[in-house]
């Protein structure tokens, strides 16, 4: 049996390696990637809970699989938005670098 | 900890080191495919079937395949050379400094957990549709603004060259 703390370690790393890729890197599909591996390992902590802590406390009901069901809704629209935005940037400005995207950049 | 529990660890982990450092971007989302599909094999682990279904369906499936559609339609020549920006060193650290609050923090003071348990279907499925009906119907309102939105944003305008 995997304990839950060896959950919560994969999901920050995971998070981690995420968080690098939102902040290194230019192209904005890569971008939306590593986001998308940022919501799963907020979903790998949220299920791992729901199913370890379930019954201890005020954790019932399973919550934990339910706010993941959430988080997968959400990152579905989040996505159909970002890539909208992409194509819309890529017609206009011919590039999806994100460095260049500095029209609002004071 | 079982030897289930590390493959599919050290796959997640290989697929989304690859996210973020293959210089390809075709290459970069079938490994983002490859982690996704071991988070639901951990899904599994953890005895929840629905949402291992669902991570295979909406991830595996949907989310890849517009994510390739989005390379595909922005493909343009300056893919090769756009890769990561300058500030990558200051981006690295903050990631390991971030990762080792974290690491840190869930290691001294471990959760005192049960065994892995999972509902039926059937308990899901009230806990949804009672404790969290109106959450589920905000969401879909969420996709429905989202996706009207998305078309409005992606569609070529009346004059617009396009």
């Amino acid at each position: 049996m995997t304990p839950l703390v060896y959950f919560q370690l994969l999901s920050a790393a995971l998070f981690v390696i995420g968080l690098y890729g939102v902040l290194a890197r230019r192209s904005a599909v890569l971008i939306i990637m590593s986001i998308e591996l940022m919501l799963n390992a907020v979903n790998i902590n949220l299920i791992a809970a729901a199913s370890h802590l379930q019954g201890i406390g005020s954790f019932v009901y399973f919550d934990g699989q339910v706010i993941a069901i959430f988080v997968i809704t959400i990152a579905a629209a989040e996505l159909g938005l970002a890539i909208a935005i992409i194509l819309r940037m890529h017609r206009t400005r011919g590039t999806v670098d994100v460095d260049e995207m500095n029209l609002m950049k004071w | 900890m079982t030897w289930l529990f590390v493959v599919l660890a050290a796959s997640t982990l290989l697929g989304g080191l690859g996210v973020v450092l293959t210089r390809n971007v075709v290459h970069a989302a079938l490994f983002l495919l490859m982690s996704l599909v071991s988070v639901a094999g951990i899904y599994l682990i953890l005895f929840t079937e629905f949402l291992a279904l669902v991570q295979v369906l909406i991830y595996g499936g949907a989310i890849i395949i517009v994510l390739v559609f989005a390379i595909m339609l922005t493909r343009t020549s300056e893919y090769p050379h756009i890769s990561d920006n300058r500030q990558w060193p200051l981006a690295a650290i903050a990631a390991l400094a971030l990762g080792a609050v974290m690491a840190a923090a869930f290691w001294t003071s471990p959760p005192t957990g049960t065994a892995a348990q999972s509902p039926a279907f059937s308990e899901l499925a009230n806990s949804l549709f009672t404790r969290w009906a109106i959450p589920f119907e905000v969401a879909s309102l969420v996709l429905l603004v989202a996706l009207i939105g998305a078309i409005i944003i992606a569609r070529t305008g009346n004059g617009e060259e396009g």
